[in-house]
């Protein structure tokens, strides 16, 4: 089945990446902006070497990138790398995105319904 | 009489076997919650416009049971059933949910998930936020994977209608 081997394709890099919790957090920690390992460290509430191994699987597989600032390294989110998720969920967001398509038009009907009746 | 679009939705995986579906309608709660539940407005809109709902069953109270069956319009039948497990009029509802093609579990039971649809209003506007709770992440995975197989459907279709177009 094709789907299957586009997903067997993607296991070994993002996907496993993003299957742990913590740096899953620390993902979503960086989308908010570049952050430096010291202000990671504090926030995820891990020692530096277990942040610092996370830091690196995540870099392993491009989901991250470094820069050095004098003596600070500082992460930034590269959101390209975890294209390969966001494709895999879309067909089923689309799915849901047709029905809730087609639930607005029922919506739009009970309201005017409501209207006609002088509101609830 | 055209719809403004109130948005797309926005599924995300909050953890292994989990799926988290959100999205923003422009009407009060009580009407979202109406259309979601009741059995002949779930008919208008469930089948996504890729065919029809063919049955809606609502037995809506804790412990009552739902079974919704769509067919796509080139024939391929989908049909779904659960239970309801928590029923907070026009706030809450969990419910179960089978895929009736899904194979079960090693242990014959059936492979569901348990969802948990909320909706909460603001300025007049409803957000509907749904978890879906997978027993495992391999059941989890396997319902992302049927929306890539609705997708290559649709992909299929659409190869046929040039195709045709073409003769």
């Amino acid at each position: 089945m094709i789907h299957r081997m586009a997903r067997a394709a993607t296991t070994a890099d993002a996907f496993n990446a993003v299957a742990e919790p913590r740096r899953r957090q620390i993902l979503d920690l960086l989308a908010g902006g570049e952050r430096a390992v010291n202000d990671l460290v504090k926030d995820v509430g891990l020692a530096q070497p277990q942040v610092s191994k996370h830091l690196r699987v995540l870099r392993e597989v491009g989901a991250v990138t470094v820069r050095e600032a004098g003596r600070q390294r500082l992460y930034r989110l590269n959101g390209e790398a975890l294209k390969p998720i966001h494709d895999w969920v879309r067909n089923y967001e689309r799915w849901w995105a047709e029905r809730f398509d087609q639930l607005d038009v029922v919506l739009d009907e009970l309201k005017k319904e409501e209207g006609d009746d002088g509101g609830k | 009489m055209t719809v403004a679009s109130s948005g797309t939705a926005r599924v995300t995986l909050p953890a292994d076997d989990q799926i988290l579906i959100t999205r923003e309608f422009d009407a009060p709660k009580h009407l979202v919650y109406k259309a979601w539940t009741d059995p002949v407005l779930v008919r208008q809109w469930w089948h996504a416009n890729r065919g029809r709902v063919t049955v809606a069953e609502i037995d809506l109270r804790v412990g009552g049971t739902w079974r919704y069956v769509a067919v796509t319009d080139d024939g391929f039948e989908v049909a779904f059933h659960g239970e309801y497990r928590e029923i907070v009029p026009d706030e809450r509802i969990v419910s179960t949910e089978v895929y009736e093609g899904a194979p079960p579990s090693a242990d014959g039971e059936e492979q569901g998930t348990v969802n948990t649809a909320t909706f909460a209003e603001a300025d007049g506007r409803t957000t509907l936020t749904i978890l879906v709770q997978a027993p495992s992440k391999e059941v989890r995975d396997a319902i992302i994977d049927s929306g890539m197989e609705a997708g290559m459907q649709d992909a299929l279709d659409l190869l046929e209608q040039t195709a045709a177009s073409l003769r």
